[in-house]
């Protein structure tokens, strides 16, 4: 069983075709790096897998059609995060943590044990747990896209969305981030982001999908997407490639000509 | 995964001990509201003690006493509590949504269209005719209002229309300008053709807001439609505090933007609607109330909807006792006093959250 399935995904964004038809799997166990240059369809393509916008073709979370998923069920199978870092409201880390944790309970009741000790752990995840007490909106950009990736992670769904939840981190924050989508993968649980770092995607990632113009050009292991020929024709630049005990390594290095 | 427990146990002690501070600050202020209740009963120009206001509300019939105190100061004081409440929810409520803490509940165009209701009742003598005329007819432009506002912003509700990049909230403000110029505009018509002076004078001074020589079957027309829209918006409380995290995100959690949207824009019309069809446009308490409040509440827009409704009681019925106090014998509106308040308190706000925050 998938956690998600898409086939023949096709969405139109303002007149443009976003989306042409694309069909991707996410299994559990796996991490799966969405890559593609800007205006590729990666955000289209998380956003129409949930059906937060409108799309046609097959979706399909944890082997039920979206369509026949209630909100709630949806949220319990699957967590977004979203590319805009938004925080409308200065409420505490721990707060906006526990937001992630609306689809467990009932309209109305207070958090249990089990809600606080998801909580505690997706804050213990992405180092914010010292920041806990403080605003969100006080934090940097870097803190406040974790406290958000912790927020997701907080709603413990078998599989995990995010969209450039790299962006704004610190190198170590970046490599602690990508170990956590492996410890998920590892708990039998599935990522899917979207990834402009080639680096993480090349030495984190179980299966790589490209994306460019709508389409899915290249999917597979890290080395077989990552070729100086799809590099050169999808992002237009040159990179060093290298391999080391830890993988793939991969560097982009000047415009291709 | 031990260690993790432990710290599972810590922050449930301390949500514990923030969900008792916060009962703590309701209760403080529905105490202020209490007591404040109480001073718009004892206050006013007839000059009973308090012992024996109190007392005449119980007693028997037909002693004048006992007339003042049920047929006019009651009335006075149950609006001022049930009006400044849902002025505070619905404030609330909409800066919740919007994730704006400068959204009032006049913002989605209700107030005015409610006021144009009644003036077109005024305008056409309707009002003179029976006496439900004039709040009947507010309440009708409160609606017209909300359809007009919804259709313009409509179109992401249904099917698979989408989250836009923050579309939504934009579409709802613009929406609500709209309908507000348009009203202002037909109601500056209606003064315009006013058939006489003292037509003319009646409007303006019904759109300053009042709630003096309100009657119980004023309470009886708006009190049904008050907490219609207070049910409305304490159905809101989770959508709007997964909405701090975004539309985006708050649709990918279990919130459906559409019907959080329809339950905002009918709950503010209804209560709001309801409270300008008896008062007239009572400004700045939808304002300040939420944003009083907002940091005692840890900024939860759940939190803030229950707080800023027992605040905005408060603090009408403290402008309402203020107004009688002031000028007991000239008739000083309220809407005139909130907004002479308001307005150099709110650049204060504005000010101190300048210096204080990011």
């Amino acid at each position: 069983m998938s956690l998600l399935a898409l086939r023949d995904l096709r969405a139109t964004l303002g007149g443009v075709e976003a989306l042409r038809g694309v069909s991707l799997r996410v299994a559990p166990g796996e991490v799966v790096g969405l890559i593609g240059p800007n205006g590729a369809g990666k955000s289209t393509l998380l956003r129409a897998a949930l059906g937060l916008i409108g799309a046609q073709g097959s979706r399909s979370l944890g082997g039920d059609p979206l369509e026949r998923l209630s909100p709630r069920d949806r949220a319990l199978r699957a967590a977004f995060l979203p590319q805009e870092r938004e925080i409308g409201w200065p409420v505490s880390v721990a707060a906006l943590v526990g937001l992630g944790r609306a689809p467990h309970r009932a309209p109305g009741a207070p958090m249990r044990a089990a809600d606080h000790a998801a909580v505690a752990e997706a804050m213990a995840r992405m180092d914010v747990a010292r920041f806990a007490g403080r605003p969100a909106t006080q934090l940097s950009g870097g803190e406040r896209a974790r406290a958000l990736m912790a927020r997701a992670l907080a709603q413990g769904a078998p599989l995990l969305m995010a969209d450039e939840p790299a962006a704004g981190l610190d190198p170590a924050h970046q490599i602690a981030l990508m170990a956590t989508f492996r410890a998920l993968a590892g708990e039998g649980r599935g990522v899917l982001a979207s990834l402009h770092e080639l680096g993480l995607a090349a030495r984190w990632c179980d299966r790589l999908a490209l994306l460019d113009g709508g389409l899915l050009i290249a999917e597979g292991p890290p080395e077989a997407v990552l070729t100086p020929e799809l590099l050169a024709r999808v992002y237009g630049v040159t990179a060093h490639f290298a391999r080391d005990d830890g993988g793939l390594v991969v560097a982009p290095r000047d415009l291709a000509r | 995964m031990g260690a993790r427990d432990v710290d599972g146990a810590i922050w449930q002690a301390v949500a514990v001990t923030a969900s008792r501070r916060h009962g703590l600050l309701l209760g403080g202020l529905a105490a202020l509201t209490a007591l404040l209740f109480g001073a718009s009963l004892l206050v006013g120009p007839a000059g009973y003690g308090p012992g024996e206001a109190l007392a005449a509300l119980w007693r028997g019939e037909g002693q004048a006493a006992t007339l003042v105190m049920r047929e006019i100061r009651l009335p006075r004081a149950i609006l001022g509590l049930m009006i400044g409440a849902t002025l505070g929810v619905s404030g609330a409520a909409l800066q919740g949504y919007l994730r704006n803490p400068l959204a009032e509940p006049g913002l989605i165009g209700v107030s005015a269209s409610a006021s144009l209701g009644a003036v077109v009742a005024i305008h056409t003598g309707l009002a003179a005719a029976f006496a439900l005329a004039l709040p009947l007819a507010a309440l009708g432009g409160a609606l017209v209002a909300v359809l007009a506002v919804q259709a313009m912003a409509g179109g992401f509700g249904a099917g698979g229309g989408g989250v836009g990049r923050g579309g939504g909230a934009l579409t709802l403000i613009l929406a609500g300008v709209a309908v507000t110029a348009l009203a202002g505009a037909l109601t500056s018509l209606a003064l315009n053709f006013s058939p006489n002076p003292f037509a003319a004078l009646e409007i303006v001074f019904w759109m300053l807001g009042s709630l003096a020589d309100r009657s119980m079957l004023h309470v009886q027309l708006a009190a049904p439609f008050m907490l219609a829209g207070w049910l409305m918006l304490a159905r809101l409380g989770r959508a709007l505090d997964a909405l701090t995290l975004g539309e985006e995100a708050a649709a990918s959690l279990d919130v459906s933007l559409a019907r959080t949207r329809w339950l905002l824009v009918l709950g503010v019309a209804t209560g709001v609607g309801a409270a300008t069809a008896v008062a007239g446009a009572i400004g700045f308490i939808g304002l300040v109330a939420p944003h009083l409040l907002r940091p005692l509440v840890g900024a939860q827009p759940s939190r803030l909807m229950l707080a800023s409704g027992l605040g905005g009681a408060a603090l009408l019925l403290a402008a309402d006792v203020a107004a009688r106090l002031v000028s007991p014998h000239d008739d000083l509106k309220l809407g005139v006093l909130t907004a002479l308040i308001g307005a150099p308190f709110f650049l204060w706000l504005i000010a101190r959250t300048r210096r204080g925050l990011t």
